[in-house]
């Protein structure tokens, strides 16, 4: 660069003093504020890196004076929340459910707060709300049809350890067999026209007679002679127009055939104890409950 | 001295060559103080119990689920928020997805997290909800997946699979490499032999994921759902808060 100023003649502007085939380079410095705020961001990024979590060094890297960390922050978020309903959750989470009074606080935060549960978790199989999926397998909750009992015991129990799961020995369990199998498909075609009866249906009545007997020797022992269904063993009652897969002559050729094995996962490890009993109370007060 | 600076600077402005070489040295420094710490600084990825390779079966389905492009409205990352860890379960670990190549973490969700969806429904409701999402929610925009319960697998070429995960990294031993054929089909076959491969891949789930005699992509894929954020057991394992 030339010691002296190089006066451009054309702008009269300071030169930078570099020439390219005759071209010489105008200097324009960069406003004295851009300057400032780009030296400003600098030295407030250096500050940032101290302050934060930032910089690497051999085992681990540099944790900020301020302390600061993303999952301290969720952790002390999450109970700072939980803080706000320890009282009622705990409440809620020790009390005995038959006897929980519905004007308890704990019993109206336990709907409350069931319902956000039950969105969340249940609603993906039983439906927004809790119809379930018809002819499905996944059970109207709105009813009073219920296959493993409608009592606040019962439902808590289904809810903390599922049905038919691998992952909770106490899981409710139960097994039809797939009669394909043991009978042929015209004593098959025989039971269906017998269940069909029962369940108030159009049936063709000399099948429908045959298939009593088959009724009685291979299907009474779970779902009652009269086909009422078993709750110890999840069996559902046959003599009523509800149907968890359909309850047509197809449908229920089908079921007698290859069997059903509906499962529900256990929640007991997912949810929280408060929560168990909150949908609990949710599900019970949606008009099935007993 | 300043002068002597900017006459020998000179030299890299007039050499094309030597300005792109140093402009290349002087960007990758960023990069350098940026990736470089995370290979070798031991709190990058924690050491968690429980996490482990995929078995052939659920990254058979891993690949399916590449291929439909599930993580273009699926995340596999639940972030240390609150809403979030509320709604999916405890916010995901680096360790989590170490075995992923590539990850699937994603940062769009028309559909919910799945990172950890494994064991929140039944067999059952997958394949119902691959046939007809909105048989099960109606609300649902996801498209239909019926056509992966035709696709029969085989198998054919798992050995290479895991051998081409092996060489990017994932610890995958000879022993799983030799017996990728056998635990490819018996994990989908719960009447099989099956100690050998929950014993090699500790927690994995055996059961005809699609109710169908023959081995499809569906069985595959809910497989590998069926797995998703359940190997750590947060019951026992407290994240360290600092990291």
């Amino acid at each position: 660069m030339a010691d002296k100023k190089d006066i451009d003649e054309v702008t009269g502007t300071d030169t930078t003093g570099h020439e390219w085939d005759g071209i010489k380079e105008l200097n324009n410095p960069l406003p004295r504020w851009w300057l400032w705020t780009f030296y400003g961001t600098v030295a407030w990024g250096l500050a940032y890196t101290i302050a934060y979590p930032a910089w690497p060094l051999i085992n681990s890297a540099t944790q900020g004076v301020l302390g600061h960390s993303t999952r301290a922050e969720v952790a002390q978020e999450i109970a700072e929340v939980n803080a706000r309903n320890a009282e009622v959750s705990e409440r809620l989470a020790a009390a005995d459910l038959s006897t929980l009074s519905p004007d308890d606080p704990a019993h109206r935060f336990g709907v409350a707060g069931g319902a956000s549960v039950f969105l969340a978790n249940c609603s993906q199989c039983h439906g927004q709300g809790a119809a379930g999926v018809q002819a499905a397998g996944y059970p109207n909750l709105l009813d009073d049809a219920w296959l493993w009992g409608g009592t606040l015991e019962d439902i808590e129990f289904t809810v903390r350890h599922g049905i038919r799961n691998d992952t909770d020995p106490d899981a409710r369990w139960s097994e039809m067999p797939a009669f394909g199998d043991i009978l042929s498909d015209e004593e098959i075609a025989q039971t269906v026209e017998h269940v069909l009866a029962i369940s108030g249906q159009e049936h063709d009545a000399a099948m429908a007679q045959q298939g009593m007997v088959w009724f009685e020797e291979q299907c009474s022992a779970c779902h009652g002679l009269n086909g009422e269904g078993d709750r110890s063993l999840g069996a559902p009652t046959l003599n009523d127009a509800i149907w968890l897969y359909g309850g047509d002559r197809e449908t229920l050729i089908e079921t007698v055939t290859y069997s059903r094995f509906g499962v529900m996962p256990a929640w007991g490890e997912r949810l929280e104890e408060f929560e168990i009993k909150a949908v609990t109370l949710y599900l019970h007060q949606l008009g099935g409950g007993e | 001295m300043k002068q002597g600076f900017l006459q020998r600077h000179q030299v890299l402005e007039r050499s094309p060559t030597l300005l792109f070489v140093f402009s290349l040295l002087t960007v990758s420094v960023g990069g350098i103080v940026e990736i470089a710490p995370l290979f070798y600084i031991e709190n990058t990825i924690e050491e968690v119990e429980g996490v482990r390779p995929y078995s052939p079966l659920e990254l058979t389905g891993r690949d399916v689920y590449i291929r439909e492009g599930c993580y273009v409205c699926h995340s596999q990352m639940i972030r240390p928020l609150r809403d979030e860890v509320e709604r999916y379960g405890h916010y995901s670990l680096a360790a989590e997805s170490k075995y992923d190549h590539p990850h699937q973490w994603g940062s769009k969700r028309t559909g919910p997290d799945l990172a950890r969806v494994g064991g929140r429904y039944s067999d059952a409701w997958h394949v119902d909800h691959f046939m007809d999402p909105q048989s099960v929610v109606p609300e649902s925009v996801m498209p239909r997946y019926a056509f992966l319960a035709d696709a029969v697998i085989d198998g054919e070429r798992i050995e290479d699979l895991l051998r081409t995960h092996r060489f990017v990294g994932v610890p995958y031993t000879d022993e799983m490499i030799a017996q990728a054929s056998a635990d490819f089909r018996v994990q989908a076959d719960p009447d099989g032999d099956w100690d050998g491969l929950v014993e090699r891949y500790p927690g994995a789930v055996v059961s005809n994921f699609d109710g169908q005699p023959e081995l499809t992509e569906m069985d595959a894929l809910i497989a590998y759902l069926q797995m998703l954020g359940t190997l750590v057991d947060f019951s026992t394992f407290t994240p360290d808060p600092t990291r």
